[in-house]
């Protein structure tokens, strides 16, 4: 665990290999937000983004990691989830994003959905070299 | 695993299961096969999915819950989604998965008063 | 790091770790005599002791002086209890930093410092006194925004209409923050009252735009998703032909022109519920 960056510590750090670490993962995010004091629909609506963004870093990104951390103001506190693989990455992350746009059997609306469900959203892929996506929600 | 996780009851034509607080990707397809045999032996006519302790849907569950419907109707039975709590709905709306053909009730008790025609 | 500010570093540490009830004891002694918060010399002292370990650990990792305060989490996380606790007492943000300033002398005390290492203790609490500041201004933040949401939840009453019927009548312009909360409230009342209809009234409501129609929507949405219906009521013609030019389609959703409509319809759609088999919209 590093503090290189500052306005935010590390809380803890989820691998995602198997169908069982995208449970663990749920149930890391849940308890994070259980003890940042978020309510009920906010816990929800933070542990149903990141249970679609495991899912694809399992299923289209060949696994990865995800990390909680807690971000410190300046200049707002919040809960941050960072999910990272080094897979094939999003060739057209505009399409990506879509509702409905899927590659897979999937319905399409993990990527979208998740940005709708959290305060900050933000996709960094790279052909080739694989995909992060940061979402952040705001605790006060 | 051969006994599943979820029970399935039987209440004359209708079967009622109940979902678990975490649907995972294993349990919910040996249920679904388990289900899907269970409709063909007993020729129930509805299936009640009751999902009052399930605390997270994500669009992977919402696609089983919406295959495992349609694969009941295909079999002759209709599912009623009983007791979705007001944390998933919300979500669930805000994802933009409203699980179209997908009949729901409040509670489990509601789904089985309800029954088809007038 | 270069060798001398190395040098000062390690000094630094083992007089904290040669010293710790002494900082200890001459801070707290210091704070019972300014006699600020009414907290006791006890539960000073474990107050300061947690802020010592911290900074002996903060000190052992790789992080500039300065940032001491501010990159070690536990450290961090010291100063700011202490801050929130005393803020809670009612003490004035000069106060608490005044506090966390004289660990200052509370720890040159105990070493004959040279011009380095005295630099070095100063630049970490000063750090560490920026912290309880902006700790100090982040809760009262905090209070404030809880305060906001209070208000917007008591502005947005659900009421118990008649038997298994639930109706929030909006007044006032609705923006995305108060659309949330009317959303929510209304779908956990539906959850604790397993209420078999929802109405909104937007009588009261003088425009709507986009993200108020989106949340509209969902919640509708919401509400079939958890086996209840909802009609929208009080659409004034002017709302309606808003509605059309945002390209916002209403035509899945039951509406009503007036609250006394809406609750007729309501009433038929309890009776009717547990008779008849109801086919989902969409
Ligand atoms: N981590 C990832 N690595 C590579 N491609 C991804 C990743 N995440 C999403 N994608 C691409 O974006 C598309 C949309 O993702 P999403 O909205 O979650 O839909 P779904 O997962 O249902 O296909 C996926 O079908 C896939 O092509
Ligand atoms: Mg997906």
């Amino acid at each position: 665990m590093t503090h290189s960056d500052l306005s935010s510590t590390s809380l803890q750090t989820v691998p995602i290999h198997t169908e069982e670490d995208l449970l663990t993962a749920r149930h890391a995010v849940r308890a994070a937000a259980l003890a940042e004091g978020l309510g009920l629909v906010a816990q929800t609506k933070l542990v149903t983004a990141a249970s679609e963004l495991v899912r694809n870093c399992y299923v289209h990104g060949g696994g990865g990691v995800l990390r909680i951390e807690r971000v410190l103001p300046p200049p707002r506190r919040g809960l941050r989830i960072v999910v990272a693989d080094q897979g094939p990455g999003i060739e057209d992350p505009d399409a990506a994003l879509a509702d409905g746009y899927s590659t897979g059997p999937g319905l399409g609306h993990g990527l979208g959905g998740a940005r709708r469900l959290v305060d900050e959203f933000e996709l960094r892929s790279e052909p080739g070299r694989g995909t992060t996506v940061v979402i952040t929600r705001w605790t006060a | 695993m051969t006994s599943p996780d979820i029970p399935i009851i039987r209440l004359g034509e209708v079967l009622v299961a109940g979902l678990s607080r975490e649907l995972d990707d294993k349990t919910v397809m040996l249920f679904a096969d388990e289900l899907s045999r269970r409709i063909g032996d007993t020729r129930a006519s509805t299936v009640v999915l009751d999902i009052t302790k399930v605390e997270v849907i994500d669009s992977f569950a919402a696609r089983m819950l919406m295959e495992i419907a349609a694969m009941a109707r295909l079999l002759g039975a209709r599912v009623v989604l009983a007791g979705m709590r007001y944390s998933v709905a919300i979500t669930l709306a805000e994802l933009g998965l409203a699980l179209p053909g997908v009949e729901t009730a409040l509670s489990v008790e509601h789904a089985l008063n309800r029954r088809a025609g007038p | 790091m270069p060798g001398d500010r190395q040098a000062a570093r390690e000094a630094v540490m083992r007089a904290i770790a040669g010293n710790r009830g002494r900082i200890a004891s001459t801070w707290v002694d210091t704070q019972l005599a300014r006699a600020t918060p009414a907290i006791g010399g006890e539960e000073l002292g474990e107050e300061v002791q947690a802020i010592i370990s911290c900074l002996l650990e903060g000190l052992g990792r790789d992080l500039p002086d300065d940032r001491v305060a501010t990159g070690h989490a536990p450290l961090r996380e010291a100063v700011a209890d202490l801050s929130r606790r005393w803020a809670r007492l009612g003490a004035s943000p000069t106060a608490i930093a005044t506090a966390v300033f004289s660990l200052k002398p509370a720890i040159l005390g105990c070493m004959a410092p040279q011009a380095e290492e005295a630099l070095l203790v100063g630049r970490l609490i000063d750090a560490a006194a920026l912290v309880s500041f902006q700790t100090y201004v982040d809760s009262r933040e905090e209070i404030i925004q809880r305060q906001n949401r209070q208000l917007l939840e008591i502005s947005t009453p659900v009421v118990h209409l008649w038997h298994r019927v639930l109706a929030v009548p909006l007044i006032g312009t609705l923006d995305s923050a108060r659309a949330q909360i009317v959303m929510e409230s209304l779908l956990q009342a539906i959850q604790d009252h397993q209420a078999a209809v929802a109405i909104i009234d937007i009588t009261g409501v003088p425009t709507v735009d986009t993200v108020v129609a989106q949340h509209l929507m969902q919640t509708v949405t919401a509400t079939r998703l958890m086996g209840a219906d909802c009609v929208l009521s009080g659409i004034s013609p002017r709302i309606a032909q808003m509605v059309a030019q945002l390209g916002i389609d209403l035509s899945e959703i039951t509406t009503r022109s007036s609250l006394a409509d809406a609750l007729t319809e309501a009433m038929r759609l309890v009776q009717e519920e547990g008779r008849t088999e109801r086919t989902p919209a969409g």
